[in-house]
């Protein structure tokens, strides 16, 4: 199909602002009488507070409140289920919120925190998930008995069915027609931070009794609205946001900033906004989460996946943000790279500790899971000595198969082979001549050995959730997109544009969008899970097809022809016999009317995404020092929609707490004394601007019938396959089987016995 | 001991007074929160607030500088030019590293983008034909976590 604007690069229509400073990000806004809200955070992982004195900072100048637990309000609760209020009389990590202050100015807020005065009883944590769960274990929460939280996620699993749990086939006797069985462990627990440089803050304004508006660094204001609904029920609440400065999928509620915020504007009667410093932001903001899987998985002599039987330990730290969901996401993008299993016996179980929580980032535990998941299916190819590629093509999703998704129901895949994909990133990586078998190096030079490594990720969630779309047209030949699309850097506030752009055949400046904001714009659940390019696509498309229906019939009345006898191209109606034919849409459509046409997009889950993504890591001997110096990652998306953006979202595997969770990146915590010892940017590793590696991607396009635009986003996921694809790099470059992340000098060191 | 400082940004001349009084400049203000502030010049973003990240990045006598760790009594008598200071402000037109920017969609969440321009035009200010190392190395202090590394030397390269 040729697409007039798609396919093609789309200057970014916020692109002048954001090159000259203009563009506006939440800090750079406020509210006339706006407070400054600070948090004074707990010294101790796990304490009660004995007494807390804030007299003194109640007297000082500029402070309009000092709030704690005796504050909170009892039905105000965060987490999954709701169970963390505001403020507790128990603090239950590091850094969690003691007290709040609001005042006039950020510094004062500052200063009020240093007067207030707390006596804690401490109390004996539990950091090790393992330990968390037996029975003689502390409690962290009275509610959740052996500090497991009960399954269930509504906004995931639509609360028909809870899905925790794969159990079917007959797994005792699938294993005795194996080839092989293996058991095996791996973890992924440094809890890595996706750190956006926008720090995560919240402003509050109460607008009545029971409704309040918010400003907030969203990705998704109607997520974090959905999420409103159980954090404060009865509240009505509409939800703005700004330019994001990055998320990853991790700035989407900020429940506890926006409850600071709440409380705060509530009692003092004035807005306040909760933003964060950097420090907090790395240190109690929501980290990936903890993951350990150990698995007996069993394998058919052609390298067929067969039986798979274990248990996958979440560790969500102190309070599960939305880990119930995330791992039933998991469960079913588990099946999609062992397609050919039918017999399982595979359980989750949440647990918490006393770190601080984790919750939702770029792959929604899709990256935590494949990261020990891959592995151990690797491991199972290595035994028989099957190439991994071949592993992967083996046992991937694909046209015809079946599955269980997240809210327990059987899908069959639509529309996707991901074969040549595959076979083709392979090519362009030189996989044949690199890879030398298992646990082997590629190439030895002196000190320096290359391992070659590869990883995959697919996941159904592409099209999740609904989406609605209206489009106006104006006289003018403007275009207006009403769609409730957030802006963090993924482009798709300019994708909606572009669909709606190309559907009304109108150069993109036409073409506007509504501003971010729950109230103007109709539903649409929010950017997460790569879903946008088609659960979007789809609504504006219809929503464009729709308007564009009322227009061309308008068009064909005036011209006294039938309307498949018309088109529109620019702002004119004209015939198609006789396109010099042409009147301007003024002359169907008066400056004191509009034309709307509506757009809805249905959930499905038929169509998974994919990335597969192969690296080349090269290793000092002498130091352990890890390098990736060469990255081939690949896909077939469809249709490209902008090949500038979906490029950078490919790159976007080394941010937000990616692919360098394999090789360096993580937090370093401190089990005597619960502390996380990394918290600014000099301490937290990140990946400079001279440290990046060659990077190629090969992006197929086949063009997906079940799409309007014939595409299928891959963004969110092209960090996941990263960290096992690490692994096994550094795995077959020394010869010797990793299992924990992040694979740091110390670490090869020790495997290689120098350390 | 002066009890003012004169600091010229962006062309034209500020005179603070200096002190601990509402409205005066602190010893503890840094250029980041007088530009931000008092200026409303936005366009200098703080992230890290550690002079790690290159967020804040503003000109100081043709140098980039992390403004989050720079104090302003500090900056008498200096001339600074912010993100917002690089288009001409009569004509409008674009510096050309901006244009580049934005013709090679060098951004993704725009947040780092004014730091990352700043220690371009450093650098070129200096170094008008630098290599692909020395760019990535004058940039080695600016984070961007959406990974817009790669499109940033591209653009860059385009003007050189």
């Amino acid at each position: 199909m040729a697409f007039r604007h798609i396919g093609k690069p789309a200057p970014r229509k916020d692109g002048n602002d954001i090159v000259t400073g203009k563009a506006t990000f939440l800090r750079d806004f406020s509210l006339p009488g706006m407070l400054y809200v600070k948090v004074l955070r707990s010294p101790h992982s796990f304490a009660e507070i004995v007494s807390i004195d804030t007299s003194k900072a109640e007297a000082m100048d500029g402070v309009k409140a000092v709030l704690t637990y005796k504050d909170a309000p009892e039905n105000w609760r965060a987490g999954m289920p709701v169970h963390r209020k505001v403020l507790d009389k128990i603090v239950r990590c590091v850094g969690d919120g003691v007290a709040l202050v609001a005042a006039t100015t950020e510094n004062t807020a500052e200063a009020a925190l240093d007067l207030i005065d707390v006596k804690y009883e401490l109390l004996t944590p539990v950091y090790d998930p393992d330990e968390a769960i037996k029975p003689c274990a502390p409690q962290i929460w009275e509610q959740f008995p052996n500090n497991t939280f009960p399954p269930g996620c509504w906004q995931i699993d639509h609360g028909d069915v809870i899905f925790d749990k794969i159990v079917m086939g007959d797994v005792n006797k699938a294993f005795e027609e194996c080839t092989l069985v293996i058991k095996d462990k791996y973890t992924y627990n440094a809890f890595p931070s996706p750190l956006a440089p926008e720090s995560p803050g919240v402003i509050v304004r109460w607008d009545d009794e029971d409704e309040i508006t918010v400003w907030a660094t969203s990705q998704s204001p109607n997520i974090m609205k959905l999420f409103g609904m159980d954090l404060m029920p009865d509240v009505k609440m509409t939800v703005n946001a700004f330019n994001v400065g990055g998320s990853y999928g991790n700035k989407q509620h900020m429940s506890n900033e926006f409850l600071y915020a709440a409380l705060a504007a509530k009692v003092t009667h004035q807005p306040a906004m909760c933003y964060l410093s950097k420090t907090e932001h790395l240190l109690t903001f929501d980290q990936r989460l903890g993951n350990t899987m150990e698995l007996k998985i069993g394998v058919l002599e052609d390298g067929s996946i067969h039986a798979i039987q274990g248990d996958w330990i979440v560790d969500t730290g102190m309070s599960s943000v939305f880990a119930q969901g995330e791992s039933e996401v998991g469960l079913g993008e588990a099946q999609l790279v062992t397609i050919k299993c039918k017999n399982w016996d595979l359980k989750t179980k949440i647990v918490c500790t006393n770190r601080v929580l984790s919750g939702m980032v770029r792959g929604f535990g899709g990256q935590e899971l494949k990261s020990i998941l891959i592995p151990l299916c690797l491991k199972a190819m290595k035994e028989l000595n099957i190439d991994p590629v071949q592993g992967f093509i083996k046992n991937l999703v694909s046209e015809g198969d079946e599955y269980i998704w997240r809210d327990g129901k059987p899908q069959t895949c639509v529309g996707v082979n991901y074969t040549k994909a595959i076979e083709e990133t392979a090519k362009a990586f030189g996989w044949e001549n690199k890879w030398k078998g298992w646990n082997k190096p590629s190439s030895v030079k002196g000190n320096k050995v290359v391992g070659v490594g590869v990883g995959v990720h697919a996941n159904a969630d592409a099209g999740e959730d609904d989406s609605e779309a209206l489009i106006k047209l104006e006289h003018d030949g403007t275009v207006l997109v009403e769609c409730l699309v957030g802006e963090s850097g993924m482009g798709q506030r300019n994708a909606a544009c572009t669909f709606a752009a190309e559907v009304m055949n109108v150069p993109l400046k036409n073409v506007k969008i509504t501003p971010m904001n729950t109230l103007l714009n109709p539903k649409d659940f929010g950017l997460a899970g790569s879903r946008g390019t088609r659960t979007i696509g789809t609504a504006v498309h219809n929503a464009a097809m729709d308007a564009k229906r009322q227009l061309l019939e308008r068009g064909a009345n005036a011209f006294g022809v039938p309307v498949d006898a018309v088109d529109t191209e620019d702002g004119f109606i004209f015939l198609k016999e006789l396109p010099e034919k042409r009147m301007p849409w003024i002359a169907v459509l008066s400056p004191m009317e509009s034309i709307v046409g509506k757009g809805v997009f249905k959930e499905n889950f038929q169509s998974p995404n994919f990335f597969i993504m192969f690296v080349e890591v090269e290793i000092d001997l002498e130091t352990g020092q890890a390098d990736i110096i060469n990255v081939v990652g690949g896909s077939d998306i469809g249709q490209i929609i902008d090949p500038i953006a979906v490029k950078m979202q490919c790159h976007g595997t080394f941010g937000s707490a990616g692919t360098d969770t394999g090789l360096y990146e993580g937090h370093v915590f401190d089990t005597y004394t619960g502390h996380v010892m990394t918290g600014n940017m000099i301490d937290y590793k990140w990946r400079p601007f001279n440290d990046f590696p060659e990077f190629e991607t090969v992006l197929l396009e086949s063009g997906y019938d079940f799409a309007p635009f014939k595409g299928i986003g891959v963004g969110e996921i092209t960090g996941s396959a990263g960290p096992a694809a690490v692994l096994m790099a550094i795995s077959n470059a020394i010869g010797v089987e990793m299992h924990e992340y992040p694979l740091t000098p110390d670490k090869i060191l020790k495997a290689l016995g120098k350390a | 001991m002066k009890d003012y400082i004169v600091l010229n940004i962006n062309g034209d001349d500020y005179e603070f007074s200096l002190g601990k009084r509402l409205g005066q400049i602190p010893p503890s203000e840094t250029l980041a929160q007088t530009l931000r502030e008092r200026l409303n010049l936005t366009g200098t973003k703080i992230s890290c607030g550690h002079g790690a990240c290159g967020c804040c990045a503003v000109l100081l006598d043709g140098d980039a500088v992390a403004s989050c760790m720079t104090l302003t009594v500090e900056c008498d008598g200096k001339k600074i030019v912010t993100i917002e200071g690089l288009q001409d402000p009569v004509t409008g037109e674009l510096d050309p590293i901006q244009r580049a920017f934005l013709d090679y969609s060098a951004f993704q969440c725009g947040y780092c983008t004014p730091g990352i321009i700043i220690a371009a035009k450093a650098l070129l200010n200096k170094n008008p034909h630098p290599t692909d190392a020395e760019i990535k190395l004058a940039l080695s202090g600016n984070y961007c976590r959406c990974i817009s590394q790669y499109q940033v030397v591209d653009a860059i390269k385009s003007i050189i």
